[in-house]
């Protein structure tokens, strides 16, 4: 089968350009992952990352036929029809709207900075009891669908909201892990971080576009999120 | 050659829960502390552990006893573990798991609110007297994943300093071997840095990556153990892997121990239970290494599923589907994307896949390394400035056989301790071991081999080669002959790597580098297991062979230490002596 691969090394090209590779599959449908590997066999100088190679360390994000995913997880029959037979070529660009350091390697640096605008942490300012702090069933299945964020940066690097204010709009994953903890009954800085979203862009950029759940590889809704923390902001309000 | 130093009062290799739990210690202390990581932290290999952190923190059976660990994880570890450092993490335990729920650690809830807790094999009431325990704290079946993502979080808030893609290649020693720091390579722009420090703690995690076949991430590459041993420095037990019962066949994905904890079989292809002949009391619980074997035996006699009858099945179904999407949400995903198999209707297809590096670099309970001097066994000595915890360690706590579970209280427990202990060496006033410029030089020695490769054969043809001899010489059932050819085989990929060839020689983010850089390191383990394997006479925990099928308490009840410089296999006493418990005496393991 044919793939089609992003190249840059800033060292060496002057500009990116797309490089085609034959590879032979035996007709399996492998993970996209797999496909790089037997490319990288051929052609050292390939850069990705990749790590835990099942879907929990989010290392591998990437553009795969024009939708952002997980490479090691997304096999050849469903990355787009056709590819799996040969019909079509199995094309990888780096995830969009952050810079390219090499290949299919982005700079995260934008990414990881809204997210620890968020103070991803745990707050709370009362003493710890000698055992856990105690915490219902219920309350804890309030941060199910959110503590699983693995930071791939599918969600905000597919979001236009995001591509244009990289450095003022939070993006779908730091605002999932916002409310994370906004959502944790054993967190009490809700105050303070509700108000450090309450300005035109951190959050109300958001336009509910929802590119970021139709791309989520952990099958998440940070929209879901985002529209809990607005209405804790409206409450607030009023 | 001069190039840049970076200093800091103390470096962590290794961004996983070890590694970061002791930052964490020190940077809340404020200490100047560094963790170098070769990858994000939250993509290191912690973040695949699935079920669970055991500790006798008495949620599920309020009358739960750290002493009751303390015996399962000696009987476990088949009595080469150290009791001293079994007691220790199993008494600890608790608190340092109380301090994950105050960080923030999403764990899963009882009624009454306290942390969840399920069956794992090889946990007890009563000294293996009362049946078996529920002790493994869970947050669903995404354990780690809480886990590593908490730690990154609190190290975020007190200020550690993350060199995050920067990759440890070498320590560098001064002229009487006293660590000095480390080489590392920012991966991002290809430079090359000292980072000197007047501790180094290697939290390098595992070197799955020496199988063809294992659960551990591509990442897992045996970095820390490879710079000891180019160091001169002996590793522990390092015959000792554990081969985990179910892992997905064909892809190697981990499923979680928990499946079995939370009710789940196995079944061979006739659909037969097997795990009742083997072990008849804790059945499908027994500890890993016995299920391990148990599984092997149904495949080579014949009872194996498949085409090629080469894997059996782990049954879950009769669990129902709100049990499984609520306790096992991760392995449902797992198991439809790897084996193409929704566990609520049909078994998973498993097969034993290599999984844990129970040895390491041997260290005391503080995570100091300890190098040994001749004659003295026993006698401990230490590595000036060098520390190690988590999986690279053999502190040693799993002996022969790890018990699920005790892993991620392995890190959090000695990563806290080196970082306490550090803490207070750095107060009372700790020596800066200063390096020549040849010590430096000595150091970049490899990096520059690769740098002036001119030829040769490649990287990934020659680890494929190394994988594959692992796999077929040193796995679940090993035999003297088979393996004394693996290790002839060792000897000759050494010299053939010694003269491999790195064509891509560019500076950023070069992953051929690193890649040419870890296979040195996964020669090193290979090859130090495999001489391990090969001189431990006898049939011990995870190590099982054909040829000394017996455990020989008279002559192995001991440590092998592989020392690298002469490539041979000596012995260190294990430790009997807890301080606050009655010694654990070796019986007959049974489960």
């Amino acid at each position: 089968m044919k793939v089609s691969i992003y190249r840059y090394n800033p060292e060496t090209d002057r500009e990116p350009s797309m490089k085609e590779y034959e590879v032979d599959t035996q007709g399996k449908d492998l993970m996209v992952l797999d496909i790089l590997a037997l490319v990288k066999e051929q052609d050292q100088s390939l850069a990705y990352r990749r790590s835990c190679r099942e879907g929990v360390c989010g290392s591998d994000g990437m553009n795969m036929n024009g939708k952002n995913g997980l490479a090691c997880i997304t096999p050849l029959s469903q990355v787009a029809p056709g590819v799996l037979e040969g019909k079509k070529p199995l094309i990888l660009r780096p995830l969009p709207g952050l810079p390219v350091i090499r290949d299919l390697v982005v700079d995260m640096g934008m990414f990881y900075n809204q997210y620890e605008k968020v103070q991803p942490y745990l707050q709370n300012n009362t003493p710890a009891p000698a055992i856990e702090r105690l915490q219902s069933p219920e309350e804890r299945a309030k941060i199910d669908g959110l503590y699983e964020c693995i930071l791939c940066a599918c969600c905000s690097t597919s979001c236009p909201s995001f591509w244009w204010n990289p450095d003022k709009f939070l993006g779908p994953a730091a605002l999932l892990q916002s409310y994370r903890f906004l959502a944790d009954s054993r967190d009490n800085a809700t105050e303070e971080r509700l108000s450090k979203l309450d300005d035109p862009f951190s959050l109300f950029r958001c336009h509910g576009i929802m590119n970021c759940v139709s791309v989520c590889p952990k099958g998440l809704n940070p929209t879901r999120a985002i529209g809990h923390i607005r209405s804790m902001l409206l409450e607030r309000g009023i | 050659m001069s190039i840049r130093t970076i200093t800091f009062d103390a470096i962590v290799v290794g961004g996983g829960g070890a590694g970061m739990r002791a930052s964490l210690q020190m940077a809340q202390s404020g200490f100047k502390t560094a963790l170098i990581s070769k990858v994000f932290p939250t993509r290191s290999h912690t973040v695949s552990a699935q079920g669970g952190i055991t500790c006798a923190i008495a949620s599920a059976d309020p009358n739960d006893d750290w002493r009751w660990h303390m015996y399962d994880t000696v009987k476990g570890s088949d009595y080469i573990g150290d009791q001293d450092a079994i007691e220790y993490m199993c008494n600890v335990g608790p608190e340092a798991v109380f301090e994950l729920d105050h960080m923030g650690l999403p764990f899963s809830r009882t009624e009454e609110g306290r942390i969840y807790q399920r069956p794992f094999g090889g946990q007890s009431k009563n000294f293996g007297e009362g049946g078996q325990a529920a002790r493994t704290c869970a947050a669903a079946d995404r354990t780690g994943h809480a886990l590593l993502h908490t730690l990154y979080q609190q190290n975020l808030k007190n200020g550690t300093q993350f060199y995050n893609e920067w990759y440890a290649a070498e320590l560098v020693k001064d002229d009487e071997g006293n660590v000095c720091g480390v080489i590392a390579i920012d991966i991002e722009s290809g430079e090359t840095v000292f980072f000197k420090a007047k501790a180094t703690v290697f939290a390098t995690g595992g070197s799955g990556r020496i199988y063809a076949s294992t659960t551990n991430a591509l990442i897992n590459t045996g970095d820390g153990v490879g710079m000891a041993l180019r160091a001169g420095l002996p590793v522990q037990d390092i015959e000792m892997w554990q081969f985990h019962p179910t892992g997905i066949a064909g892809a190697g994905v981990l499923v979680t121990e928990g499946c079995r904890g939370e009710g789940g079989y196995l079944i061979n292809k006739d659909g037969e239970r097997f795990m009742e002949r083997y072990a008849p009391n804790a059945k499908d619980l027994a500890s890993r290494d016995v299920v391990a074997r148990s599984m092997m035996m149904e495949i080579l006699d014949g009872r194996g599923a498949g085409p090629d009858g080469d894997h059996v099945f782990l049954k879950l179904d009769h669990l129902g589907e709100e049990v499984l999407h609520s306790r096992l949400p991760g392995i449902c995903e797992l198991a439809i994307t790897f084996a193409q198999t929704d566990p609520v209707k049909e078994p998973i297809p498993v097969v034993p896949t290599c999984h844990y590096m129970m040895g390491g670099i041997p260290t005391n309970v503080h995570g100091q390394a300890i190098k040994l001097s001749g004659g003295h066994e026993g006698e401990d000595q230490f590595v000036n400035g060098l520390f190690a915890v988590g999986e690279v360690a053999c502190v040693s706590v799993h002996g022969a056989n790890r018990l699920g579970g005790n892993s991620l209280l392995d890190l959090v427990v000695f990563g806290r301790a080196a970082g306490l202990f550090i803490e207070d060496q750095l107060r009372q006033g700790m020596t800066q071991y200063e390096p020549t410029d040849g010590n430096i030089d000595e150091a970049m020695a490899r990096l520059n081999r690769w740098e002036s490769s001119a030829g040769g054969e490649s990287v990934p043809a020659l680890r494929k080669e190394l994988q594959s001899v692992m796999q077929n010489h040193f796995g679940v059932f090993r035999k003297g002959d088979l393996m004394a050819e693996g290790v002839a085989k060792l000897a000759d990929l050494r010299k053939r790597i010694a003269n491999a060839h790195l064509e891509d020689k560019s500076g950023p983010f070069n992953t051929a580098r690193i890649e040419a850089l870890e296979l040195d390191n996964l020669l090193e383990v290979a090859e130090a297991t495999a001489i391990a394997a090969e001189g431990r006479t006898e049939s011990r925990g995870a190590h099982s062979r054909y040829d000394y099928p017996d455990r020989d308490d008279e002559n192995w009840l001991c440590h092998s230490i592989f020392d690298p410089k002469a490539k041979k296999l000596g012995k260190r006493d294990v430790n009997f002596k807890p301080k606050t418990v009655d010694t654990f005496q070796p019986k007959a393991r049974t489960y």
